[in-house]
């Protein structure tokens, strides 16, 4: 295959619990002429210590990240808060280190969310898949605002047959997920939480879309708290056509519900 | 009671060579570092103008005056001439069941009105009193931009005319309307002249009348100053 | 720090999350504040250009602060009034003490301003036997109820109509019980009936300062009541109470800044009243003050500039930031614990009272962005809370739990051999756990989590296990 080789930045939440986003991923970026490939020296992009105030520890992983992706075209990951780890915070992280700095500089430069690089750099229109059903789209804060993920992920979705968007009040408020945040301190977090699943229940969409993992992981377990008939999916299993898995959090073939 | 005011110069010295410590300056800003401010203050140079009313001419102006005036909840009637206003005001005031009754500004520019022949108003000049319901004042300027009235305090203009009554009415010539803020501290520094400009004690930009939104953010006017802002836009 | 809970803010949150008043209070300012505000910045296609050109302004004017400061008290001076500098709150507090009882003052007007709450002036202007009025609507209702601001500049946006009849009827002795007092129209004729006779019983007019002009020597206040003018032109003496970062050179710099300052506090296009106040009354006018004091604050401000924290003196307390963060839309100003709530204030409590009294504001964010997004003056909120946390960690503030977990973490995170061998072994065993029905009702150590929402079960085997099968080992 020819294309710009790109280097899949996994991330954590998504090798843990969502693989089949990894390999929607790969679909997508392959489907657009890319040679994906997927170093294995990867774990997490550092966030948990970075929230934390942490930098010594951030820096030693963020150095694991660059030395592992610094060798790609391009580094893509299917979440806007990783990519924008990558892309706007590790920069900041060498300020007094030249050569890392300069190094996390130049792998800031090519790192790119999954959707915004599809639209942005590989300039892709349309994707072949379809989707019966409603849905709607919830912004993640990081892909939105630092990265400028909006228009892109409704572009590619516009083309999908059989899908409907109905736009959800609030899109652009933060779901109380904020990686720690959540846990420490539970419960806001639920009030944030409470207020977007009943936006999402109020559009009447049979399935919620985004392109963060834990921001659908906590959406989609407060739904499912809730007794509601909502299936979440992270956007890549929709673009790729790979929609055909149980959502998240939910019941496996014959499985019951909670 | 005994009421030492404290001097404050040690306090004074003490921010200062806190600030001056902060900025990594040894003591007094040199003439090098005063250069900068020294001609901001002395040029004040307009920052980016909105394009809002720029290239309006003097009708232009009225109208944009007039439009957002409106939008925050301002009357306006518009009358040909001086000789005009008083007929005017006294239909405002029948139109909106208020008393023909009003505290006038001591201001030689609204004594160009007919005011005694109208007959109908009964008219004081001075400050407002606590029982006084309606006030008239004329206005510096009004600035287009956002619908704002100018008020400048002084002999002739009480300001608490512009606060105390329940109606304020303004009556403003269309040729004192201008584009922007800026535009009225040209204005200013000219009718004070000098190179450092005194500004009058109590300069008033007013914008609609009195509002509050405090009572679980409903929006209600008249909270303490004026319910009702009323201009007259002569010319 | 005396006063403050903001170290209690888990506490205070959780205690006002249940507080069904304060949700119904809240409920409409995304239609107020946060439509409002969107409604006019679509209306000005400069917008951002002019936020751009207020942050430059403010830059310019905190690289050359001593000297605006200074230029500005000579002019003042100069037009007759009278500047007094206080290092910190006790200091404000004496020369306001003074300057009443110099005036034999028996009751205060007060315009709204925060400099006074950071000051403490209410209590200690009633501890020394004067009555301080709150003119401000909001700031009343607050007063009567003994309560603090919840909102820098919505004081009382945490209560609902309903709480205020209630405290009307409670303070308003003579109020006719069977007057019909359930709107808010209502509520603010009674409300200025009471205010009105206030205004003239008081010696002394006490205002806040939204800024202080060095080319004019005069301060102005922004408000929509009217109740900051006649605070200042009824009474004999007008103090000025406005902390040092308020100075901007000239009246243009001025007007730049009020262009941005209520399209993003309230969604009006301009407040209704803006007020240049120079100086006494002059020997001619027939009314005005007859004596002009400012009182400067520094406490701590100074000990800002070119630190980690300097860009937080660009802030013109607009309250935008706090109007569009999701965490004090769902808690409220009052559990922030001290004056400043919401984004601003959990960068600039730390700062003014010290981290260790306020460590959990700057953590209590998710980082979304919104209030940099919104801020005016181009704040970079997110980026300073994060560099609190990193004081806090660097002090050994951080609580334990957390600094373990994240230990622990890092062990994993920096060994990648290790940590696909420990990952494939724990998202096995939750799989197992959660079987078929593709989730869990509770789970060890994440009761945070589970207390309120489901937790989505992995898939089974991670990617990178499945990616090493299906493509080879590199
Ligand atoms: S931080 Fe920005 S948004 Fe918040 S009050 Fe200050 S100026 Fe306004």
């Amino acid at each position: 295959m020819s294309g710009p080789r790109v280097g899949l930045f996994v991330t954590c939440l998504v090798d843990l619990f969502r693989p089949t986003v990894g390999f929607a991923a790969v679909k997508l970026l392959e489907e657009a002429g890319c040679t994906a490939e997927v170093p294995q020296a990867q774990t997490c992009c550092g966030q948990p210590a970075w929230n934390t105030g942490d930098r010594k520890t951030t820096q030693a992983v963020a150095k694991g990240v660059i030395a592992a992706f610094e060798g790609y075209d391009y580094v893509v990951a299917p979440s806007g808060s990783c990519a924008g780890m990558l892309r706007v915070h590790y920069p900041e992280l060498f300020v007094a280190d030249e050569s890392w700095k300069a190094r996390a500089e130049a792998l800031a430069a090519k790192s790119w969310e999954l959707v915004g690089f599809l639209v942005d750099v590989l300039k892709l229109e349309r994707v072949a898949a379809d989707y019966a059903g409603i849905v709607t789209y919830h912004d993640s804060c990081s892909g939105l605002r630092e990265l400028g993920v909006k228009a892109q992920p409704r572009a590619l979705l516009a083309g999908i047959g059989g899908l409907h968007l109905r736009e959800l009040a609030d899109a652009e408020v933060c779901c109380g997920f904020g990686g720690t945040f959540c846990v420490k301190y539970p419960d806001i977090s639920d009030r944030m939480v409470s207020n977007k699943t009943k936006s999402i229940v109020d559009t009447g969409a049979d399935t919620l879309l985004a392109g963060d993992m834990g921001c659908l992981m906590n959406m989609a377990g407060k739904l499912q708290r809730e007794g509601a008939a909502v299936r979440v999916r992270h956007v890549a299993e929709v673009l790729a056509g790979m929609a055909d898995r149980p959502a998240i959090g939910e019941a496996r073939d014959g499985g019951e519900g909670a | 009671m005994s009421a030492e005011v404290p001097d404050t110069a040690k306090s004074r010295a003490a921010i200062l060579g806190a600030i001056r410590r902060g900025l990594g300056r040894d003591g007094a800003p040199t003439r090098a570092q005063r250069e900068a401010p020294e001609t901001r203050l002395a040029t004040h140079p307009r920052n980016l103008q909105p394009a809002r009313t720029a290239g309006a001419d003097h009708g232009g102006l009225a109208h944009l005056f007039r439009h957002y005036a409106e939008a925050v909840q301002a009357t306006v009637t518009e009358v040909a001439d001086m000789a005009s206003v008083p007929a005017a005001v006294a239909d405002y005031l029948r139109r909106e069941n208020l008393p023909a009754r009003a505290v006038m500004a001591p201001d030689p520019a609204l004594d160009a009105a007919p005011w005694a022949e109208t007959g109908m108003l009964s008219i004081r000049r001075g400050k407002p009193t606590e029982s006084d319901e309606v006030s008239v004042t004329s206005a510096f300027a009004g600035i287009a931009e956002t619908g704002t009235l100018v008020m400048l305090s002084g002999k002739e203009h009480p300001s608490t005319l512009n606060f105390l009554p329940e109606t304020h009415i303004v009556v403003l010539s269309a040729d004192r309307v201008v584009g922007t803020y800026e535009d009225v501290w040209d204005r200013i520094r000219r009718k004070m002249g000098g190179a450092v400009p005194r500004l009058p004690r109590t300069v008033n930009l007013v914008t609609g009348p009195s509002r509050s939104g405090d009572i679980q953010q409903t929006l209600l006017l008249g909270a303490h100053g004026p319910r009702r802002l009323h201009i007259v836009l002569v010319g | 720090m005396e006063g403050s809970t903001s170290h209690d803010f888990k506490a205070n949150a959780t205690r006002e999350l249940a507080n069904a008043d304060l949700r119904a209070a809240l409920s409409g300012s995304d239609r107020t504040f946060v439509a409002g505000r969107a409604r006019v910045v679509a209306n000005l296609p400069e917008f951002d250009a002019l936020r751009d050109a207020a942050k430059a302004i403010k830059d310019h004017t905190l690289a050359n602060l001593d000297h605006y400061l200074e230029v500005w008290e000579r002019r003042a001076r100069e037009a007759g009034g009278h500047v007094h500098w206080a290092k910190d709150t006790a200091e404000a507090r004496a020369i306001v003490l003074a300057l009443c009882k110099r005036a034999g003052a028996r009751a205060v007007n007060k315009g709204k301003s925060m400099i006074a709450e950071e000051c403490g002036i209410n209590e200690m202007l009633e501890a020394n036997g004067i009555r301080p009025v709150e003119t401000d609507l909001g700031e009343y209702i607050i007063q009567i109820r003994h309560e603090t601001p919840s909102h820098i500049i919505a004081p009382a946006i945490h209560l609902t109509k309903a709480q205020v009849e209630k405290s009307f009827r409670e303070t308003h002795t003579g109020l006719d019980p069977a007057r019909d007092l359930t709107e808010p129209r209502a509520l603010l004729t009674e409300a200025r009936e009471i205010l009105r006779k206030k205004y003239f019983e008081a010696e002394v007019g006490i205002t806040g300062a939204n800024f202080l002009v060095a080319e004019t020597g005069s301060s102005i206040i922004v408000t929509n009541e009217g109740n900051g003018d006649l605070s200042q032109l009824l009474p004999r003496i007008h103090i000025v109470l406005a902390s040092l970062e308020k100075v901007v050179p000239t009246l243009e710099d001025a007007s730049t800044i009020l262009r941005v300052l209520a399209r993003s506090a309230t969604g009006q296009e301009f407040s209704t009243y803006t007020t240049l106040s120079t100086g006494p009354r002059r020997a001619d006018d027939l009314d005005g003050p007859e004596e002009y004091h400012v009182v400067v604050l520094d406490n701590g401000r100074a000990a800002m500039l070119g630190g980690e924290f300097h860009e937080m003196l660009r802030c013109i307390r607009c309250g935008a930031c706090m109007n569009h963060c999701p965490v004090y839309q769902a808690v409220g100003g009052h559990a922030y614990g001290w004056v400043y709530p919401g984004p601003m204030g959990a960068v600039l409590t730390p700062a003014l009272i010290g981290i260790e009294h306020a460590a959990p504001l700057p953590n209590a964010s998710t980082f979304c962005g919104r209030c940099e997004q919104v801020c005016p003056m181009r704040i970079p909120l997110p980026g300073m809370m994060r560099k609190w946390r990193e004081r806090e960690f660097d002090k050994g503030l951080t609580p334990r739990p957390a600094r373990q977990g994240l230990k622990l973490w890092a062990a994993f995170a920096t060994r990648p051999r290790l940590y696909r061998f420990v990952t494939g072994l724990a998202m096995g065993a939750l799989a197992r756990l959660a079987g078929r029905k593709g989730r869990l009702r509770r789970l060890p150590l994440a009761g945070g989590w589970t207390r309120y929402r489901e937790f989505p079960a992995p898939e089974g085997r991670t990617f990178q296990a499945m990616w090493a099968e299906k493509r080879g080992r590199p």
